[in-house]
């Protein structure tokens, strides 16, 4: 692998930056893995990147129907925190968390992880109890965590109405300074250099059609380029598992929606935290580009319609020019939406499936992009060893035949 | 005076009515007509920005929305707005302009040191470094946040207003140029209903900006009068100042309309804007199309335009975009701006065509005109420092053809249809070969015309457009024969100049030949050159989502009008691809900025998702209420008198009601009528217990959970009559409850005959709760029979309560004797006021949602959000005996999952802290002992607790896994300031444990 770093920079700049190569092969498709993975997305990738960094498997393809982070990983407002609820929510976003912080250095590709503090609103007394709870709990499971005053949040962001007549009068809130937001199509990338470099196929434009099963076992993948053999299989491709899951004959607990987001033009620095406010679905953040980047509520029908309705949009700007007044007269430059895939209990589902060989990592939702490395790492040990590690243990499929939920929606209804 | 470059004659200015405004702090003259960039060059001011990433100097490109580079600030304060575009900014007197992104001026800006930098930060030179040392990254990220970004946001709440129109109509004719008016006149014809739409403020698109002539008057005056015509039509709307930003789905067109100025306004005032919401059974796309830049080096500078541009600076405001020019060009449509510009006297040196035989009509024409004509010829590079001062020539062979001095350097690239709008919906579109570029494919019920169709001249797009229309209005049902008389009269195809044949040949990679002269800029807006193309390519970004994700092209405020379509013809030839093998990045709305303003609509200020009030809130306001949020509502939290805190005023109303008689505002309660036979029938499905043998006039308290077994809803539903059911919800679950409700009703069970009609604002509800509420409610005066066997405790009667119709519930939510009386919410606050009046003797005291709170605490009743969560069965808050076993209900079978009958599950439970006085604070969570090991396991967490003044104590209740079989166990309490208050455990209910007092 190239290295990248500034002397390679000016180095190769006094050449007219014509030295670089591929960042990754542009791989075709050989007849069999030991592990393939469905879907090139954050969580696709990073799993294939920890099989073939940390246990060794390097017969890996990761097959991706169009082209490489397309999908949520290159759509969502890449907010990162581990401030959960539950503990076992905690956990593993609290180890994603950890592997976010020293990322970039890890896969030598800067996926500009920016620590700047992830700010929650509290608006009623119900709002304030819950956050209460939440910064406890966030203690106690070792996460940085402070309930602030509506002064102290006056102070860090003095651009929110913070008046007692605001229609959704900030009471307090809760911060995580730890943390922030990333470039998501950089982790892509950059996951997806560093697990070619460990020999892993990355293979664009090559949607699976059909799941081959041999005695109850998985054993090949159909796909637009031919079938290919696997000896397992990791199916991550967010919100399509259950379309996916369907070729194996399964009926997942997951519902696909339409989630939009939209950026504005640039602005200079306006807006320093990330401010989450789930009472009125409204999340924003500011880009080193000087974008504001807005995520809206998740559109209630199901669909696989990548165009979600306008009303949606309508009632987060609304919202938005509530809680920043001066945001009103700056104007949405780009809007779209991605398909997410929602679990009953808004918890992601992590292991293995009845059908041998063959494991899930879904139902991430509108929250799984920053749980992209911890996801892949906790996936990559499952396909591994055939076992879940203790910290994915709890996210099984047989959670919901138990009964054993992790209902992050009840909790704080705070899921992005 | 002193607009050196304003032409004597000409233009669609009003030369009646000059105007100032400042740049920078310089005065700019011009008139009413200008945009901000017409009086800019008339002024000679080339220079009016720097570049996103490098700092360079920029200037103006286009005409229209498509400029990549003219994004100034306007106005100051609450009224900035920032990255407005000078080149669609209508010029005013008195407005402040200043340029964006420059430091400390236009002219000398530190930034532009950056340039020297160029060779080391190409495309994604973020990815590559910046990662060590760690600790420094929010250093060099504060430094790029600084340099990035480009206007500023406004200071101030937005004084301007929006507001929106929902609007139908059979035909939307997006542009009202030749193709877009020719359009609207034929569906309108038919009888269809048409609305008209376009971004400027006057019809004609193209034809502002040439001297064509149509029907054999001038282009402008023709459509002026087609605009009129059609306005006069009571079945179409024309709305200027319009644009259409967005398809979304079920072809919901967006269109914003911009509200222009208003007599006595400030200067330069933006009025806001409407944001009309159209449901068009079609659509005319007649967006016209934009002209491609060419490849060169410093193709940035200021000067350098697109041909098309330099003839709308002439025509329609008679402003020369510079004093001698160049063209390069790839067909003939260049030849006719440089004829115009020479007619009006700006002297054109040469004409550049990289085809090798320009032999048309026009290159004639200009070669009579003494016009230098280079035929296989191209610009090899721009020269010049802040604008352009020459340009130099070579043959595509490399052979130099001479260095020739200029100001202005005008390109032909050819021309892109702007179907952004059917790109956005999903339409299809192929590549045209003649064009060099994507023309959408008739579908989802647009019908594209003219430019946007890739027809070029004005004979063709009115043609097209009449046809787009006719064939529109059919398709929306109106035929031809059905035709009513025709708005405006005259024939339907109005006759003009067909446009000769283009001869367009694709110039796309400059040859190797002309050497690798930098930079060559493909997306100005976001300096993407050429060579960040062939790295990023390179590097293995090849689909054009990569490249525009890796390079950010297209991704500025432009949104690569411009840049789209040059970089899908270059990435084609880089590669050795077919361009329809390139694609296009994907277009996603809006079309040009809309503000966020905009799109709330009216949904701000008192608006805003607004708040509800029950008929007692002037009342609760007047006797010195305090209020807490509680979804929609505000409701009375206490009532402090003198002197009180809430936490006193709260601590009073309590011991009222517990010794005396309070009354509780209590309409905000969701209530639901469900009505019909098979209403039992429904209610038994829905909630744990039974239903169907409640008699008539009795109430029941009932449980509502999830498919999951979780605890949703609960309240009390009394038995109205044999087949009418009154339901209680709790407030804030109300409009969720009703949802869900008629989900299963009309998803899952259609064949059960009932219905559901929320009464919650048809009846306001009054508490009366104490000792003394049955003798406060006789001196009301009531002829409904109050002693303890008439009227026990969870039953209902109807009657008159001080004289007003009344259905008094017996139920009770403090533990205390109790009424909950409803009565028709225009006669509830006499109600009030009268029973508050009759309870005076007995010491009645309105009481408030916190002493509501600490009242039912004491009994150890729960709220479904605060001692719930989505996370808590029945079996979790000890309400077992509620669920039936003699029926199915939803939730019952995910309640027998065993995960779900664990005994570690938190369970509630009391606490009592082992100071009486230490009030735990709620959501503090619970462990077995206190240490600083972390993670440190956590046995539940406080969800309610108060300090009671009935038992003088704090009482808290708990969810603790396993709490229900440990009772009386030690627990402690995190509080935030991370002290530890140790706790015990009991049965959650604290006061009265047998219910006597409910029984009186
Ligand atoms: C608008 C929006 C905002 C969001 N905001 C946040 C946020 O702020 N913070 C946060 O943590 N999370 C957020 N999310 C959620 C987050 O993006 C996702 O949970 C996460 O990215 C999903 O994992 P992934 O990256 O692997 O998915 P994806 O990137 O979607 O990867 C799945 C891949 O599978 C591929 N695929 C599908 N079917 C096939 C097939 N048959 N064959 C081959 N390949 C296939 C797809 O093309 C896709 O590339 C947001 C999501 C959206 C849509």
């Amino acid at each position: 692998m190239q290295r990248y770093s500034l002397p390679h920079l000016i180095r190769r700049g006094l050449r007219g930056q014509r030295g670089w190569t591929r960042a990754w092969r542009k791989a075709a498709p050989k007849p069999s893995y030991d592990v393939v993975i469905v879907g090139g997305g954050g969580h696709g990738l990073a799993t294939a990147y920890y099989l073939a960094k940390l246990h060794g498997v390097r017969n890996v393809a990761v097959l991706e129907r169009g082209w490489l982070g397309g999908g949520n990983v290159g759509r969502n407002t890449a907010i990162v925190r581990s401030n959960y609820l539950w503990d076992a929510s905690a956990h593993i976003y609290e180890f994603s968390l950890q592997l976010w912080e020293g990322l970039s250095r890890e896969l030598n590709y800067n996926v500009m992880f920016s620590q700047r503090g992830v700010l929650n609103l509290g608006h009623s007394a119900h709002d304030m109890h819950g956050l209460a709870r939440r910064v406890g709990a966030n203690k106690l499971n070792g996460i940085d965590a402070e309930l602030l005053s509506t002064e102290q949040i006056a102070r860090l962001v003095p651009i929110l109405d913070t008046s007692a007549a605001a229609r959704y009068p900030i009471l307090g809130g809760t911060l995580q300074r730890r943390g922030g937001v990333a470039r998501h199509d950089a982790v892509a990338w950059g996951y997806a250099r560093a697990a070619d470099a460990l020999g892993v196929d990355i293979v664009e434009g090559c949607e699976v059609t059909g799941i081959r099963a041999a005695a109850g076992r998985v054993a090949a993948l159909e796909t637009t380029r031919g079938e290919i053999r696997a000896g397992k299989v990791g199916l991550v491709v967010a919100g399509n598992a259950s379309v996916l899951a369907a070729m194996a004959g399964l009926r997942l607990p997951i519902q696909s929606h339409p989630l939009q987001a939209l950026v504005t033009e640039p602005l200079k620095p306006v807006l320093d935290p990330v401010v989450m406010s789930s009472a009125v679905h409204v999340y924003v953040s500011q880009t080193d580009r000087g974008e504001l980047v807005l995520g809206a509520g998740i559109d209630a029908p199901t669909s696989y319609d990548l165009r979600g309705s306008f009303r949606v949009i309508e009632h987060t700007l609304a919202a938005t020019v509530e809680l920043f007044p001066i945001f009103s007269r700056v104007r949405m430059l780009r809007q779209w939406a991605g398909t997410v895939d929602v679990c009953p209990d808004a918890s992601p589902i992590i292991g293995p499936t009845p059908m041998e060989g063959l494991f899930v990592n879904c139902g991430w939702g509108t929250g799984g992009f920053k749980a992209t490395p911890g996801s892949g790492w906790v996936f990559a040990h499952t396909l591994a060893h055939g076992q879940p590690h203790p910290l994915n243990a709890p996210f099984g499929l047989d959670r919901f035949a138990a009964g054993a939920l992790i209902d992050e929606h009840g909790a704080a209804a705070v899921a992005h | 005076m002193s607009q050196p470059y304003r032409l004597p004659r000409g233009g669609r200015i009003d030369r009646g009515a000059p105007l100032q405004f400042t740049f920078d702090g310089r005065t700019i003259h011009g008139y009413q007509g200008d945009t901000l960039a017409s009086a800019l060059l008339a002024n000679g001011a080339a220079l009016i920005g720097r570049s996103f990433k490098y700092h360079r100097p920029r200037g103006i490109v286009a005409a229209g929305a498509e400029d990549p580079n003219a994004f100034v600030q306007l106005g100051r304060g609450a009224r900035a707005a920032p990255n407005r575009l000078a080149t669609v900014t209508p010029a005013a007197h008195g407005m402040q302009v200043r340029s964006v992104n420059a430091w400390p001026s236009l002219d000398y800006d530190v930034m532009s040191l950056l340039g020297l930098a160029a060779p080391f930060i190409p495309a994604g030179f973020y990815y590559k470094t910046l990662m060590w040392p760690r600790r420094l990254w929010p250093l060099y990220e504060r430094v790029l946040r600084r340099a990035a970004g480009l206007g500023r946001a406004p200071s101030g709440p937005d004084p301007d207003r929006y507001d929106y129109v929902h609007a139908r109509c059979d035909v939307l004719v997006v542009g009202a140029g030749p193709a877009g008016l020719a359009a609207a006149r034929a569906a309108a014809r038919r009888g269809a209903r048409v609305i008209l739409a376009d971004e400027q403020p006057q019809p004609g698109g193209s034809l502002l900006a040439s001297a064509e002539r149509v029907d054999g008057v001038p282009g402008h005056a023709w459509a002026a009068a087609a605009a009129a015509d059609l306005a006069a039509s009571p079945r179409v709307t024309v709305l200027p100042d319009t644009t259409v930003f967005g398809l979304y789905q079920s072809n919901l067109a967006l269109m914003v309309e911009r509200r222009r100025e208003q007599p006595g306004d400030a200067a330069g005032t933006e009025r806001g804007a409407r944001t009309w919401r159209v449901t068009p059974r079609r659509i005319v796309l007649a967006s016209g199309a934009h002209e491609r830049p060419l490849l060169c080096a410093n193709n940035d500078l200021p000067g350098v335009m697109l041909a098309s541009a330099t003839a709308a600076y002439l025509h329609r405001y008679a402003a020369a975009p510079g004093s001698r020019a160049v063209f390069f060009t790839t067909n003939d449509t260049a030849y006719r701006a440089a004829l115009d510009l020479a007619e009006a006297g700006v002297p054109v040196a040469a004409i550049a065509d990289v085809r090798a035989d320009p032999d048309g009509r026009l290159p004639a024409e200009a070669r009579a005109r003494g016009i230098q004509v280079l035929a296989a010829a191209a610009v090899r590079r721009v020269l010049g420092r802040r604008r352009v001062a020459a340009v130099e020539l070579c043959s595509l062979d490399g052979s130099p053809r001479g260095v020739v001095e200029c100001d202005l350097l005008g390109l032909a690239g050819g021309f892109a249809p702007a179907l952004h709008l059917h790109a956005q919906a999903g339409g299809r579109t192929d590549w045209d070969p003649a064009l060099a570029a994507f023309v959408p494919r008739r579908s989802n019920g647009v019908h594209p015309a003219g430019g946007a169709a890739g027809a070029l001249g004005t004979a063709a797009a009115l043609r097209q457009g009449a046809q787009a229309g006719a064939s529109a209005a059919a398709a929306a049902g109106f035929t031809a024969d059905a035709a009513p008389a025709p708005p405006g009269g005259g024939p339907e195809l109005p006759s003009a100049q067909d446009a000769p044949d283009l001869g367009f040949q694709p110039y796309w990679v400059p040859p190797n030949a002309l050497g690798r002269v930098k930079p060559q800029f493909v997306d100005l807006h976001e300096d993407v050159t050429l060579d960040d193309l062939r790295l990023t390519l390179r590097e293995g970004f090849e689909a054009v989502e990569h490249v525009k994700r890796y390079t950010t092209l297209g991704m500025g405020p432009d949104q690569g009008k411009l840049a789209n379509p040059l970089a899908t013809g270059v990435l084609a030839e880089l590669q050795g691809l077919h361009p329809a093998a390139v694609g296009a990045p994907r277009y996603r709305p809006a079309y040009t900025p809309v503000a966020l303003g905009a799109l709330a609509g009216r949904s701000v200020g008192a608006l805003s998702d607004p708040l509800r009030a029950t008929p007692m809130q002037a009342w609760h306001q007047a006797a010195g209420a305090r209020f807490e949020s509680v979804g929609q509502w505000r409701r009375p939290l206490a009532y402090p008198q003198r002197g009180e805190t809430v936490h006193d005023a709260a601590a009073r109303e309590c011991l009222a009601v517990r010794r005396r008689v309070g009354l509780l505002d209590s309409s905000t309660l969701g209530k639901i009528e469900v009505n019909g036979p098979d209403a039992g029938e429904f209610l038994e499905r829905v909630y744990v217990n039974t239903w169907k043998r409640l008699p008539p006039g009795r109430c029941r308290y009932g449980l509502m959970l999830g498919e999951d077994g979780m605890i949703l809803d609960d309240g009390v539903t009394a038995r109205l009559d044999e087949r009418r059911y009154l339901t209680f919800t709790s407030t804030s679950g109300a409009a969720e409850v009703l949802a869900w409700l008629e989900r299963w009703l009309q998803t899952e069970w259609p064949e059960l005959r009932v219905y559901l009609t929320s009464v919650s604002e048809h009846w306001a509800c009054l508490a009366l709760a104490g000792p003394r509420s049955r003798e406060t409610l006789a001196a009301a005066g009531t002829d409904i029979a109050l002693d303890r066997q008439a009227f026990p405790h969870m039953t209902f009667r109807a009657g008159r309560v001080a004289g007003v119709r009344a259905r008094v519930f017996r139920i009770s939510f403090s533990g205390e004797l109790s009424y909950e009386i409803n009565v028709p919410a225009d006669q509830a606050l006499h109600v009030w006021e009268t029973l508050l009046e009759c309870g005076r003797p007995f010491g009645i005291a309105p009481y408030g949602t916190e002493a509501m709170h600490v009242l039912r605490a004491e009994k150890g009743y729960v709220i479904v959000g605060q001692e719930t969560d989505g996370s808590v069965t029945p079996l979790d808050v000890g309400l077992r005996r509620m669920l039936s076993r003699r029926k199915d209900f939803l939730g019952k079978r995910s309640l027998s999952r065993p995960a779900l009958l664990r005994a570690d599950r938190k369970q509630l439970v009391g606490l009592r802290s082992d100071d009486p006085a230490q009030v735990v604070p709620e959501g503090a969570p619970l462990v077995d002992a206190p240490s600083r090991r972390r993670p440190l396991p956590m046995r539940g967490h406080v969800t309610s607790s108060y300090h009671s003044p009935a038992l003088g104590r704090a009482i808290a209740l708990a969810l603790v896994s396993g709490g229900r079989a440990s009772l009386g166990e030690r627990l402690y309490a995190a509080a935030p300031d991370d002290r530890w208050i140790p706790v015990r455990s009991c049965l959650p209910i604290f006061y009265d444990p047998t219910g006597a007092r409910l029984h009186v």
